[in-house]
């Protein structure tokens, strides 16, 4: 089988080339171009791929372009990294982003929610300075960290030009 | 005994409440490094529940296990204490897989297929296989499904679940103070437990000041991997009339119940609300009772905040209160309704579940193995006084319910009662 390999942080990235619809998604991240699956039914979009629209069941779908900006719904602070690739990095945000793109919909409860960690803009793991800025209602836009031809990991850093929150919600203890 | 509201129906044919029983529990001693194979402690566990039980090896004819690829398979438990099965199946599962297959067990033995069966769980989940993901866990190739969380360091247990924690801090207030009660009132707990990993008390200002893991989870937010086996044997209330021990009746069991979404549960929100919400509507009309008729419970602590979640949406309090629930002495012993008596996942020792289903089977007994003086008729003569190292035992107990837990979209859970 052939696969697309990448090395991001000394961690081991992999696309088998039956897993197509990750192969695809991933391609146009490496071209800094955030696309998702759009349902040939029922035009919803859906994160992350998936093999089947889960609010149609249609098995059809387009690869279409989906803007990058949205806020914060909820977020972890990694102090304590699990694997080796984010050892050295802590504290790390991993973050929670609620699309501005069909937000609430079909239902009240339900977003395109895109993970990432909190960036630079040029796709870096952010610093603890900019960690400590960002919060629950942060507005956040897409960047992307590049691993290798054919894999870049979308991101998020703080929207330099998007209204803030007065005090985005943070976790009581710093 | 009646129960209240016997005329509540639910999915689950009424005749099937009370109908099964758990007839003996068993497990190994909770280690860091236990030297034996799973294959071992699945044994050892399997053994001590069937000799609990009071039963000959002839007598269990069904056997059930789950694991993630981290233990041995039934065949070989099977295989070393010489049982002949008419049923066996080795699950994919981790945490919540303990109700699950003792519905499945209910199920295999009303379509006929045996009328005895051992459920284990056998991990070294501190020495071998960490659930945490330490490990060679860590160091595996990211691919798949696996590129849109291992990729940005979102892989353990902890970091998966955090966002579902804090958003519930963001959208009720809950505070870590509060939270932290649930490990000062487990640790107490495990304090009178003479089995329990860790048996020292914490305050809740040992909890806040001890290391972040990941954002809301300190280091004692976080419950003790440990390496164990454990085991529970089910079969029909009519057989177990006659066994060794008072009878323990099952009213009703939910398994592997699931908000939407579970290829990513954030998805569909809110995000704050768990897989109890929806268990619950089956889990009380199955069992008869509802959450104020329940004594004791076992809500799964893999965190501080699992125990509290599930708590509140299964319905022991309003939607946003659980911080309160968990912080105002009510699960504690002496409570009106102690959580985790043994000291749970975060001081007994991490089971998958487990230990908090042979907990509450001990409880409604009024025979938890505490420290308690032995009387001349072979019985513990329970004080009742919970200081520490004393009693454990819930006085006059009769209904327990235990919420398991695999992750924020998915639940288990099973209402028992007292049937002697």
């Amino acid at each position: 089988m052939a696969t697309i390999d990448g090395d991001y942080m000394g961690m081991g990235l992999r696309l088998d080339d039956l897993d197509v619809e990750n192969v695809e998604y991933f391609k146009h991240c490496a071209a800094h171009d955030f696309h998702l699956q759009a349902c040939n039914q029922c035009g919803r979009f859906r994160y992350p791929p998936t093999t089947a629209c889960p609010w149609c069941m249609s098995r059809e779908s387009t690869w279409k372009k989906v803007e990058g900006k949205g806020a914060v719904h909820s977020y972890t602070e990694v102090h304590h990294a699990i694997q080796p690739a984010f050892r050295g990095k802590t504290p790390y945000m991993v973050l929670l982003v609620d699309l501005d793109t069909q937000k609430g919909q079909p239902t009240a409860d339900e977003a395109l929610r895109v993970i990432g960690n909190l960036c630079t803009p040029d796709g870096q793991l952010a610093p603890p300075d900019l960690v400590k800025k960002v919060g629950v209602g942060t507005r956040v836009r897409m960047v992307f960290s590049d691993v290798s031809a054919g894999i870049a990991l979308p991101q998020w850093t703080i929207d330099e030009t998007a209204q803030q929150p007065a005090k985005p919600w943070r976790y009581p203890q710093e | 005994m009646p129960l209240p509201r016997q005329e509540v129906d639910g999915t689950t044919p009424k005749y099937l409440r009370d109908k099964y029983a758990i007839v003996g529990v068993g497990e190994t001693t909770y280690t860091r490094g236990s030297g034996i194979t799973t294959r071992a402690l699945g044994t050892w566990a399997v053994r001590n529940a069937i000799l609990d039980a009071g039963l000959k090896p002839s007598d269990v004819d069904g056997m059930l296990d789950y694991s993630g690829g981290d233990s041995t398979s039934a065949t070989f438990i099977a295989g070393d204490l010489g049982l002949r099965l008419n049923f066996y199946m080795d699950c994919v599962g981790g945490g919540s897989s303990t109700e699950a297959l003792i519905g499945i067990a209910i199920g295999i033995m009303e379509a006929g297929l045996c009328k005895c069966v051992a459920i284990y769980r056998a991990m070294n989940g501190f020495s071998q296989v960490r659930i945490g993901g330490t490990g060679a866990r860590s160091a595996a190739p990211v691919s798949g499904d696996m590129l849109h969380n291992r990729a940005y360091g979102w892989q353990s247990a902890g970091q998966s679940f955090a966002p579902t924690f804090m958003r519930h801090m963001y959208d009720y207030g809950t505070t870590p103070e509060q939270i932290a009660h649930v490990k000062m009132f487990h640790s107490r707990h495990a304090s009178n437990n003479p089995k329990a990993y860790y048996k020292k008390r914490f305050t809740v200002e040992d909890v806040i000041n001890s290391r972040f893991i990941c954002k809301p989870l300190h280091l004692l937010d976080c419950c003790v991997e440990t390496d164990n086996g454990t085991c529970v044997i089910v079969t029909s209330a009519e057989r177990a009339k006659d066994m060794k021990q008072p009878l323990v009746q099952i009213r009703g069991v939910v398994g592997r119940c699931n908000k939407p979404r579970l290829d990513m549960h954030y998805q569909h929100g809110p995000i704050s609300t768990v897989a109890g919400y929806y268990a619950r509507q089956i889990l009380w009309p199955n069992a008869g009772v509802g959450p104020e008729d329940v004594d004791v419970t076992g809500s799964y602590d893999a965190f501080t905040f699992t125990s509290m979640l599930q708590l509140e949406d299964y319905g022991f309090c309003k939607k946003g209160e659980g911080g309160q629930y968990v912080s105002d002495g009510t699960i504690t012993l002496g409570g009106k309704r102690p959580n985790n008596t043994s000291g749970g996942h975060l001081c007994e020792a991490y089971t998958h579940g487990m230990n908090m289903v042979i907990e509450n089977t001990r409880q409604l007994r009024h025979d938890v193995d505490d420290s308690c003086p032995v009387g001349p008729n072979g019985k513990r003569q329970h004080t009742f006084d919970y200081s520490e190292g004393g009693c454990r035992q819930v006085k006059n107990v009769e209904v327990s319910a235990n919420l398991g837990w695999a992750n924020p979209a998915t639940t288990s859970a099973m209402v028992m009662r007292k049937g002697w």
